[in-house]
């Protein structure tokens, strides 16, 4: 007894801390963009609200709040409502599902036995599965809008957000299967584990087996999270907003905060997959590990501390992602919408399917 | 699978809890302008059913037919390292014959016109 709830209170902390990162996350984003775009386009961006602008996010939250609850005349008021709230859903369940750093085992301490602190919200089994299928939820968020709101725009944009989704996630989970291929798992831990070491005296990371994996998928993550260049759903000189014209206020902020969540999910799995998830090059978690253990006498501090140094790692990897995202964004044109299927469905489609058989035969020819 | 359901549950009520709150914060002044669908300027002509172009239903169609394949080669992903020494040759070969039957499939819709967008 009390092991139970004890297991069940730190499980429910670890998963309302991680949503409230995401959540906390998004404002900063916002400033990386919006400052980003500024320093891209030789401007400055917003730099008077406090120190380099970073309070103006405080400011933009109170307009945010403080603007008219609004539904349209015609729209169908539980969709419009509803819609919002389920675009946060995918980022949030993928999120929980994603191993930040190595687990902090910790000692016996009174009656309590040692126990071992994931730094995951959950240990989902089939990793890998659970995030793609869960983060395609995102297509009925969009569609909810679109057809809630009752306006033609915004059905349009959801149309067209919709179709280019469904599109790029075939590329997107054929990519994929390249890196199950070369670590024969589905869980998100074990193939970090997996990426451990050196090799050819580089780390031993997934873009050294997939670089081809590695472009497309992220080119596909960028359609997947309606980035540009790919934000069709939203192309502002004919569509208004895409789907999201009729909304205002909060449940604007809410779809914000689904999108950038959407980007957080891409770019770690980015990490996880091609470049070694919170590994460090050329030193693993078990030398870390010896070395705090010499300097701090209890070892659940050295194994806190090898935890910290990792989850750093991760968090500068995933970073770096999520400045390309926006880097992206403020470089390239936006795409024709018939540019972006023969994309997608000519280009991307064929090259993931050769991107498999390239890996499968090179494995069969390396190995067998 | 019941952490998937509470966290799913967490942000339900997050996003809906504050919606609901927030709605008494803002000010509120309906009108009948207000409330029609936006529209550039002009008075909103056409409804919501408006007529959609077939290539989406098109795209969804492929896409599920795609996606159904997809799926099937992950169990086969998943098994393909491990039994690499053994039965690594025909592993391949077999994949081999459902991606030649997928790819015809693509090319046959390319041909078809299925992927041509005016």
């Amino acid at each position: 007894m009390g092991g139970d709830a004890f297991e069940v209170t730190v499980n429910l902390v670890k998963m309302a801390v991680i949503f409230l990162m995401m959540v906390q996350m998004v404002p900063i984003l916002v400033w990386a963009e919006r400052r980003g775009s500024a320093f891209i386009q030789n401007r400055f961006g917003p730099n008077r609200v406090g120190p380099l602008g970073l309070t103006q996010l405080l400011a933009d939250a109170v307009k945010f709040i403080m603007k008219e609850e609004f539904v349209p005349g015609k729209a169908t008021a539980l969709l419009f409502y509803a819609a919002p709230v389920v675009a946060l859903i995918p980022a949030a369940l993928s999120l929980a599902a994603i191993p930040y750093s190595v687990p902090v085992h910790v000692e016996a301490f009174g009656e309590y036995g040692p126990y071992v602190f994931n730094i995951q919200g959950y240990e989902a089994g089939l990793g890998i599965l659970f995030i793609l299928s869960v983060s395609s939820l995102g297509a009925y968020s969009i569609l909810m809008a679109g057809y809630g709101s009752a306006n033609k725009y915004s059905l349009m944009g959801a149309l067209r957000a919709s179709a280019q989704m469904v599109s790029y996630e075939l590329a997107l989970s054929l990519s994929v299967i390249g890196v199950v291929l070369i670590y024969g798992t589905l869980n998100l831990s074990e193939i970090i584990k997996l990426q451990e070491g050196v090799k050819f005296g580089l780390p031993n990371w997934g873009i050294l087996y997939q670089p081809l994996g590695f472009v497309l998928f992220f080119s596909c993550a960028f359609a997947e999270c309606n980035r540009l260049p790919f934000d069709l759903s939203e192309a502002e000189g004919e569509l208004v907003a895409g789907f999201h014209t009729e909304y205002g206020g909060f449940k604007m902020l809410l779809f914000f905060m689904g999108e950038y969540g959407h980007m957080m999910v891409a770019s770690c799995l980015a990490t996880i997959f091609y470049f070694g998830g919170y590994n460090i090059p050329y030193c693993t978690p078990t030398e870390v590990l010896q070395i705090l253990e010499t300097k701090f006498a209890s070892s659940t501090v050295a194994s806190l501390l090898t935890s910290l140094v990792f989850l750093i790692s991760f968090l500068i990897k995933v970073g770096f992602f999520l400045w390309l995202f926006i880097w992206v964004r403020w470089t390239l044109p936006r795409f024709r919408y018939d540019q972006l299927m023969n994309l997608g469905w000519k280009k991307m489609l064929p090259w993931s399917l050769f991107n498999l058989i390239l890996t499968a035969a090179a494995m069969l020819i390396l190995k067998g | 699978m019941l952490p998937v359901l509470i966290l799913g549950a967490l942000v339900i009520l997050f996003g809906g809890g504050l919606i609901f709150l927030v709605s008494f914060l803002g000010p509120s002044k309906p009108s009948a302008e207000k409330s029609m669908p936006y529209e550039c300027g002009l008075v909103g002509v056409e409804k919501r059913d408006t007529k959609v172009s077939v290539k989406y239903y098109l795209v969804a169609i492929l896409f599920i037919l795609f996606d159904i394949e997809v799926i099937f080669m992950y169990p086969w992903a998943i098994i393909y390292k491990s039994n690499l020494a053994e039965a690594g040759t025909f592993l391949f070969i077999e994949m081999m014959f459902f991606m030649a039957i997928l790819i015809f499939g693509l090319f046959y819709i390319w041909k078809a016109g299925a992927l041509d967008w005016e």
